[in-house]
């Protein structure tokens, strides 16, 4: 695990990372077609996060590092499966999910 | 290993897990009542717990248990405990009479309670998931709403784009401080002269993550729609636990590991605190909802909660507690007199629907004004105690400029709680809302009775919070 940083070095696993987090906020801010591309992008933010962990905890030789990142994965799935049944159970109040639809409340 | 350290987390998340099953055990549409007590049970006894759970650091320095932990944890058990009584009353009205709902009440406090316990990164954020994603359900709860479904779409959205932006930064952080633990980052920064500009960028991530939960300015947005959207008892609980179990892992962080570079951080926590106290007492002028109203209010509270932050000092620590104390109580207690809004058994939330409630329903109006008072700022009631330490804590710490925002802010917000009072005392009288049931009312008396005497608790609740902040700043 080591010699994979030491060849790389730790800059493109921290320069994936970073592309990864700003595709995903501006999958957040810029999509405005569909709620499901957003739940993506919420993916995406914390599996960049995730790179840098593992990365991180290679380069260091610290295991806290990929401690974590299971915990990030676990903790991804339920936050899915919560956004996917609140997707769900806003389409059949609304009958879209289109995001420029979601603006019930105003002010 | 010292488990007993965590031995009210550990009976608050095995009777959440027992209360679960006894309600799938019940038939179905009898399990509320029950489960809510049950609940209310394992509340108090964790609470009972907590006061008398010993010091120390326990798991591999993950776990935190010390004066500061207890008095916050104590906190958010009240708001919570107080928010399953509330929800009681209009259980079936508000579409949330499932056993589940008191539950998921139960298990986001024990993420505020490991929030507030959190001794490394990765209790924070496990903690800070576990609260945030059972709000995110309790805010969808009255399914067949539309409102309700759009409010936890929204928070949903916006909350995990902060909890994102808050793990990316702990990621920069671990990597340039080399450990998690609190213990080692202070380490970290104590011992370089010249701070990484990776750790500086993961600090700001972390603030920025937590000021969203905070509902601080700028990062307020989701705020009046997901509290106006959310069935009432859930906003009165959102208002409370996790937003002071967020204050708890700030107050902590900032104090803690990132305490030797007060100076760099100070400037854009004040920043912060100063746009929400006025972003907070203009934008709420032209509200007509009253649970939006609220919502601009509580991020105006948090921005003076954060004034004691700024200060950066031990007092500053304690007027933000007091101030926190003072905030939950009349915050439940003005959502207590917010849910008995209704009108022949429908919810309304304008503001012109309390007109002439002092002649209709006299002591509801009474509860009602002195929460609106108190939330101004006026002496004798408890929101003056908080705002007077923290104010008091800025001018000791030489912020003078932030003080005079707060007193001038506050002086505009006083507006319009006092407008509510008027339109309550002084208005043409509305048709009568229906008689509030006996939960409800208990909260509303037993509020108003704590926030009008708090005088008299001062001294003791004082005391306390001096005690939390000095385990801080030892």
């Amino acid at each position: 695990m080591h010699s994979a940083i030491e060849g790389i070095g730790l800059g493109p696993y921290l320069s994936i990372g970073a592309i990864l987090l700003v595709l995903g906020v501006f999958g957040i801010f810029v999509n405005r077609k569909n709620v499901i591309i957003i739940l993506m992008s919420i993916e995406l933010i914390l599996l960049s996060a995730n790179i840098n962990f593992v990365a991180f905890s290679a380069a260091t030789g610290d295991l806290s590092g990929q401690v974590m990142t299971l915990f990030v994965l676990t903790i991804a799935a339920a936050e899915s499966a919560i956004g996917l049944a609140i997707v769900t159970v806003y389409f059949r109040n609304r009958g879209s999910i289109e995001v420029d639809d979601i603006t019930m409340m105003k002010g | 290993m010292n488990w007993t350290l965590a031995l009210p987390e550990i009976v608050l998340a095995l009777s959440g897990l027992v209360i679960l099953l006894a309600g799938v055990m019940q038939r179905r549409g009898q399990a509320f009542f029950s489960c809510a007590m049950m609940t209310l049970l394992a509340l108090v006894v964790t609470g009972i717990l907590v006061v008398f759970s010993p010091d120390g650091t326990g798991y591999n320095h993950i776990f935190i248990n010390d004066g500061f932990a207890r008095f916050m944890k104590v906190l958010s058990l009240t708001g919570a405990a107080l928010s399953v009584v509330l929800s009681v009353g209009y259980a079936r009205e508000m579409e949330i009479d499932k056993f589940e709902f008191p539950v998921l009440i139960a298990f986001s406090t024990l993420g505020t309670m490991i929030m507030a316990s959190s001794g490394n990164l990765m209790t924070l954020f496990v903690g800070l998931e576990l609260s945030s994603l059972s709000i995110y359900i309790l805010c969808a709860f009255a399914r067949d709403r539309v409102t309700a479904a759009e409010a936890g779409l929204k928070y949903f959205v916006l909350g995990s784009l902060a909890s994102g932006l808050l793990l990316y930064g702990i990621s920069l952080a671990y990597g340039f401080a080399g450990t998690m633990e609190y213990a080692g980052l202070q380490q970290a920064v104590r011992g370089s002269a010249v701070l990484p500009a990776g750790l500086m960028v993961g600090i700001v991530f972390v603030l920025v993550g937590l000021c969203f939960k905070l509902s601080m300015v700028p990062f307020h947005m989701w705020t009046p729609d997901v509290y106006q959207g959310a069935p009432t008892s859930v906003t009165a609980y959102m208002a409370g636990a996790p937003k002071i179990a967020a204050f708890a892992v700030l107050l902590r962080v900032m104090a803690g590991p990132f305490g030797s570079m007060t100076p760099q951080w100070q400037l854009l926590i004040e920043i912060v605190s100063a746009a929400s106290m006025v972003f907070g007492s203009l934008a709420a002028i032209p509200q007509g909802n009253i649970k939006r109203l609220m919502a601009y209010s509580s991020i105006g509270h948090m921005g003076y909660a954060m004034i004691g932050m700024a200060a950066g000092t031990a007092e500053g620590t304690r007027g933000t507690l007091v101030y926190l104390v003072t905030y939950l109580f009349m915050n439940v207690g003005a959502f207590a007199g917010i849910v008995a809004m209704r009108r022949k058994g429908h919810a309304v939330s304008r503001i012109s629907d309390l007109s002439g409630l002092g002649r209709t329903d006299p002591g509801m109006a009474l509860a009602m004004a002195v929460f609106m008072f108190s939330m101004a700022g006026a002496p004798p009631l408890a929101g003056f105690f908080g705002k007077l330490m923290v104010f008091y804590a800025a001018i000791n710490a030489h912020l003078y400029g932030l003080a005079a925002i707060g007193i001038i802010s506050s002086v505009i917000g006083a507006y319009y709680y006092i407008r509510i009072v008027k339109i309550m005392f002084f208005d043409a009288a509305a048709p009568a809302l229906d008689r509030s049931p006996v939960s409800v009312s208990f909260v509303s008396v037993g509020m108003g009775l704590v926030t009008t005497f708090f005088v008299v608790g001062l001294g003791p609740v004082a005391t306390a919070a001096q005690a939390a902040a000095s385990a801080l700043f030892r």
